[in-house]
């Protein structure tokens, strides 16, 4: 069990910010940290791992202190065990793949688990070769694999995936749920992408300006009058144009452009680039093969 | 043809690159990293052998390491050093005089790594030597290649300083360019041309090394 009580002042492009946290997070659990950009998600996960000191506040970890303002209590980052990836990878470039993955297992970790990871996460063939050379999928499947390497409790995921094409990420969202169940790890991820934290994770807190605004489980965060409907997307809006009596939204959903009829009322309040969730009710969806 | 000059010029810079790799690296780092706000004032400390006249730091050091005054009687009564027209003052003020030569690069090559390589190795458990070891300065190879060969080469091309503090001793603080120096003012072209061309083909085959490893031409070679 993580139990997070932060405080810490953040600069951010619009001045001064007031980060304050309070959150449990259970073992075992896969949770989400959602909101916009200099809302305070990456400083959390930095402040979890000691290399941003909140503060005040403690944190504590499956019974364990790892940082109490009060008594003066702040482990090293050196000894949290804290799997953890960044957004730019941060692979080191003078090793090759395999010695990556070596560099962070302990010396007491056993060269199995090293083969089992480059087994689950198919790093097989990319394992004499230098990060440079590899694409950006792969670079990231080794940057998850060097995380496990160190045989972490807890994962930390620093948006892993928004680079990557939507083919790429499909794919390493598979991997990243074996690994969590295979692993037995805690995680949280950062994410902005609204279908990549339905599929994976099982709790999920909104942070606006520093504070946890909602939380709960994905469904519930997002579908905010829980559509009974079957059948639904999480899309963002490109375009709104007035047509006749009507409106057609124009949503992106994953790769695909759809348009949607919608009543002057209903689009009051949705923008450019809002993320939003189209459903079905009444009419019973048809499958085709293509 | 004495080689004794040559040779100790080559000493001179052998030992001075030593000391200077051994010091830069953890004065680089912690340069790159600090937040101390003294900061501005030790990098243009570093940087002024850049612009002084080597005479005037030769000057200075002549004054305080002079057995005449406290510092220069200090180090010779209770160390027994005696820097003035030796071989160890020439180092101490060589190492100074190409400090920002060595400094530079290393600095330049430390600042430009990102930040998550250090971070990513921390949360991996590994303390701040076996991080700076194994993955920054394997990473900075090329900048502590220019590093090396450029302070070495601006110590052998040294010779105001040495002038000033080293005097022109045979076999002791003779370097090859008082050699020179001291050939001409003795219309001795021929020993003068000698120590010249030496040096000329030296230091050209050294800069030419580092041009050649740090474009990569000599890549295909190594595997």
């Amino acid at each position: 069990m993580i139990q997070l009580n932060l405080n810490k002042v953040l600069d951010t492009a619009d001045g001064k910010m007031n980060l304050a946290l309070d959150i449990v997070i259970a073992e075992g659990a896969f949770v989400t940290l959602y909101g916009d950009s200099g809302v305070g998600k990456t400083s959390t996960l930095r402040m979890l791992s000691g290399l941003l000191n909140p503060d005040s506040g403690n944190v504590v970890v499956n019974g364990e202190t790892w940082f109490n303002s009060e008594k003066k209590i702040n482990k090293k980052p050196q000894f949290r065990n804290i799997g953890y990836v960044f957004q730019d990878y941060a692979l080191f470039p003078n090793m090759t793949v395999r010695q990556n993955l070596e560099y962070a297992s302990s010396k007491n970790n056993s060269s199995k688990k090293i083969e089992a990871i480059i087994e689950i996460l198919e790093l097989g063939k990319l394992q004499s070769k230098k990060p440079e050379t590899l694409s950006g999928g792969q670079k990231q499947r080794v940057a998850l694999g060097r995380a496990l390497a160190q045989n972490p409790k807890i994962l930390l995921l620093d948006e892993p995936l928004s680079a990557l094409d939507i083919k790429a990420r499909l794919k390493l969202q598979d991997y990243l749920l074996k690994v969590h169940r295979e692993f037995n790890l805690t995680a949280i991820l950062i994410s902005h992408d609204i279908g990549e934290i339905l599929k994976l994770s099982d709790y999920i807190y909104v942070l606006s300006s520093g504070k946890v605004i909602k939380e709960g489980n994905p469904q519930d965060v997002f579908a905010a009058n829980n559509i009974s409907g079957k059948f639904k997307f999480v899309g963002e809006i490109l375009k709104i144009e007035p047509q006749d009596v009507v409106y057609v939204v124009t949503v992106l959903i994953q790769t695909n452009v759809v348009k949607i009829i919608a009543q002057e009322s209903e689009i009051k309040e949705m923008n450019i680039g809002d993320k939003v969730m189209v459903a079905s009710k009444a009419f019973n969806p048809v499958i085709f093969k293509i | 043809m004495n080689w004794e000059p040559i040779l100790l010029t080559f000493k001179l810079a052998s030992i001075t690159t030593l000391i200077l790799v051994c010091i830069t690296i953890p004065l680089a780092h912690w340069l790159v990293h600090t937040k101390t706000k003294l900061k501005p004032v030790i990098e243009t400390l570093v940087s002024m052998p850049l612009v002084l006249p080597p005479t005037v730091l030769g000057f200075y050091f002549l004054i305080a390491f002079s057995p005449g005054n406290f510092f220069g009687s200090w180090l010779n009564e209770w160390l027994g050093i005696k820097l003035v027209f030796s071989f160890s003052g020439l180092i101490i003020a060589s190492v100074l005089y190409s400090l920002p030569f060595m400094m530079h690069p290393i600095q330049s090559g430390f600042a430009s790594l990102p930040k998550t390589l250090t971070e990513a190795s921390y949360v991996m458990g590994k303390s701040k030597t076996t991080t700076l070891l194994k993955v920054l300065l394997p990473n900075i190879k090329t900048s502590l290649l220019t590093g090396v060969v450029l302070s070495f080469a601006h110590t052998v091309g040294e010779f105001g300083v040495v002038l000033m503090i080293g005097g022109n001793i045979p076999g002791k603080t003779k370097v090859a360019s008082i050699a020179i120096y001291d050939e001409v003012e003795a219309l001795n072209y021929s020993a003068a041309n000698f120590y010249s061309a030496v040096l000329f083909v030296i230091t050209f085959c050294i800069l030419l090394l580092v041009y050649l490893v740090n474009g990569g031409y000599l890549k295909k070679y190594w595997k």
